[in-house]
């Protein structure tokens, strides 16, 4: 289908002589909310990075639009997992926001009536705009999140890639910004890309899951991938799926244990 | 008592009509200026021990410089643009890398500048060269030269401003700013040039080994009372200014002072100067997020 906003075919990356993934096929539509799930280190980051056009590819292709990766991709925003800045540097939250529009651009500009109220908006949109004035590096996690997110969404971006943008944050806040972005994604006809290494606060809005485990992907509906055969399949070794109250735990036993034994003993892994 | 009475006893007579006064007051301004919006990048970046590795470097080449005759600051010019390019070379774009990589230079660098001042002081019956070298010699510029440095101080600082933005952009996520197509190391190499240019400016204001002073601390005691990237930059270059003219006046009034006829540095008011006005920043409370209002709009971050 060539309506594909954004499609993998048969990617694989070596780093270093090590086969960091391989095979993976994906495709993402336009107001789709995926969830890329996986244990860290199962490579999410890495297809994070290939999307960005920050990791070239082994083998396979990159596909925006039916067409390869342009070098630099407008329609591609990004939200990284964690900002590298100190409380004193000297970006208020409307500065960070107003680089996503020309913060790659040299030279300098002059304010803008018009450029204010187009942050505001930005802000207002991600439920930020009391803290405008506020230096970035002093907000909470969450906070700098929804300020990563009006930074990203201010370039009017088609495809949203967040790097676990849940890690780390109180649950309230975890639910605030996966109801934005669950809005962005209806509202705007944005499609979210998010990786997280738990599913369980995405259920409500996952409409795809690109599950990553040893290198490889399982991609289809929660239903379809949280199965105990495609997820022991991706891990090449027995895993469990335990369903508790509405949440999902994914377990697996170490070998040469079996699975009843494990967990009795309460030695199973939760990936 | 009017107010010229009064800037008759603070000013001291022929300090407006004096040649070296003008050229101090000049050269200092548009160093200083260039320094502290430097700084304030410098500060952002977290490279301030470069900073003051480079200003270590720049002794060795002043030293090495006036032995050879040369005008100090194309010594301090060529050995900081030089170290910077090493330190870059060697990995200064990863942490452990540039702590390694400044301290390695800055041992070898200090070794040389030993030998060359001491042949320096061997060779010379100027006694006073090392002392203009360590700690300045503002009141000293050759003439001729007042052109190089208020052109490497347009330099320097266009280069600052031309890459504001970018800087800025990379110093929240290098990753960020790479996937929007920015040369990030391209970027932070040319940075580190326009720093090494800035404190060999610096060296020849208030001295090699104090120029640091004049990098941070104006561009720190902005970072304290201010919030966004330009006003901090303003606020830097304003303090810098202040802090070196009234340096350079209380220095030609010092020759008034005791011991009588023995002027006192400029160096010593400007880096005093500064530091004061980092302490007072103390006694205030540094600026952070104002406390929210609730409004109208609050509701909306439930969303």
């Amino acid at each position: 289908m060539s309506a594909d906003l954004l499609r993998l075919e048969g990617v694989g990356v070596s780093l270093g002589g090590r086969e960091v993934l391989r095979d993976v096929s994906l495709t993402v539509h336009p107001g789709e909310f995926t969830g890329l799930i996986g244990p860290n280190g199962a490579g999410k980051t890495t297809l994070l990075r290939i999307i960005l056009g920050l990791q070239p590819v082994t083998r396979g292709a990159v596909l925006i639009d039916g067409a390869p990766r342009p070098p630099r991709d407008a329609s591609i925003g990004y939200v990284p997992q964690k900002l590298g800045i100190e409380p004193d540097t000297p970006l208020r939250v409307r500065d960070v926001v107003s680089l996503g529009l020309d913060g790659h651009k040299f030279g300098i500009r002059l304010p803008s009536r018009a450029r204010r109220e187009l942050v505001d908006d930005m802000l207002i949109a991600v439920g930020a705009r009391r803290y405008a004035d506020a230096r970035v590096g002093e907000l909470s996690g969450g906070e700098q999140q929804r300020v990563m997110i009006a930074h990203a969404l201010i370039g009017r971006p088609r495809l949203l890639l967040l790097d676990e943008p849940l890690a780390n944050l109180d649950i309230s806040s975890e639910q605030g910004i996966v109801s934005v972005l669950a809005r962005l994604a209806r509202a705007e006809g944005i499609a979210v890309l998010l990786s997280a290494h738990d599913m369980n606060p995405l259920m409500p809005v996952m409409d795809r899951i690109v599950y990553v485990a040893a290198g490889r992907v399982a991609v289809g509906t929660a239903d379809e991938v949280v199965q105990p055969e495609v997820l022991s399949g991706l891990y090449g070794q027995h895993v469990d799926v335990i369903r508790v109250h509405g949440r999902v735990l994914v377990v697996a036993a170490p070998e040469g244990i079996d699975a009843a034994e494990a967990a009795a003993e309460d030695v199973g892994v939760i990936l | 008592m009017n107010i010229v009475n009064i800037l008759r006893h603070i000013i001291e007579p022929g300090f407006f009509g004096s040649g070296p006064v003008h050229i101090a007051l000049a050269v200092g301004t548009v160093v200083a200026v260039t320094s502290a919006v430097t700084g304030v990048f410098t500060v952002t970046r977290g490279q301030s021990f470069a900073g003051h590795s480079l200003a270590d470097i720049a002794t060795t080449g002043g030293s090495g410089a006036f032995l050879v005759g040369l005008n100090q600051f194309w010594g301090y010019l060529a050995f900081g643009a030089g170290a910077a390019a090493f330190m870059e070379m060697i990995g200064i774009q990863r942490r452990r890398g540039r702590d390694v990589a400044t301290g390695v230079v800055l041992g070898a660098a200090l070794g040389l500048a030993a030998l060359f001042l001491y042949l320096g002081t061997q060779y010379s019956t100027t006694t006073g060269a090392s002392f203009t070298i360590l700690f300045g010699s503002i009141f000293v510029i050759t003439p001729s030269t007042v052109p190089a440095l208020i052109v490497s101080a347009l330099l320097a600082l266009g280069t600052v401003i031309a890459l504001a933005r970018v800087l800025l952009l990379s110093s929240l996520s290098p990753d960020l700013a790479a996937a929007r197509g920015v040369p990030v190391r391209a970027v932070g190499a040319a940075f580190l040039m326009a720093l090494a240019v800035s404190v060999a400016l610096s060296a020849v204001v208030i001295g090699a080994v104090l120029s640091t002073a004049l990098l941070i601390g104006p561009a720190a005691t902005a970072l304290r009372v201010t919030k966004g990237p330009v006003r901090a930059a303003a606020v830097a270059a304003g303090i810098g200014v202040a802090a070196t003219w009234l340096g350079i006046l209380l220095a030609y009034d010092s020759y008034y002072w005791p011991p009588a006829g023995r002027g006192w540095p400029v160096s010593f008011f400007v880096v005093t100067l500064v530091v004061g006005g980092y302490l007072v920043t103390y006694l205030r409370r540094p600026v952070t997020a104002a406390e929210p209002a609730p409004d109208a709009e609050h509701a909306c971050s439930a969303l």
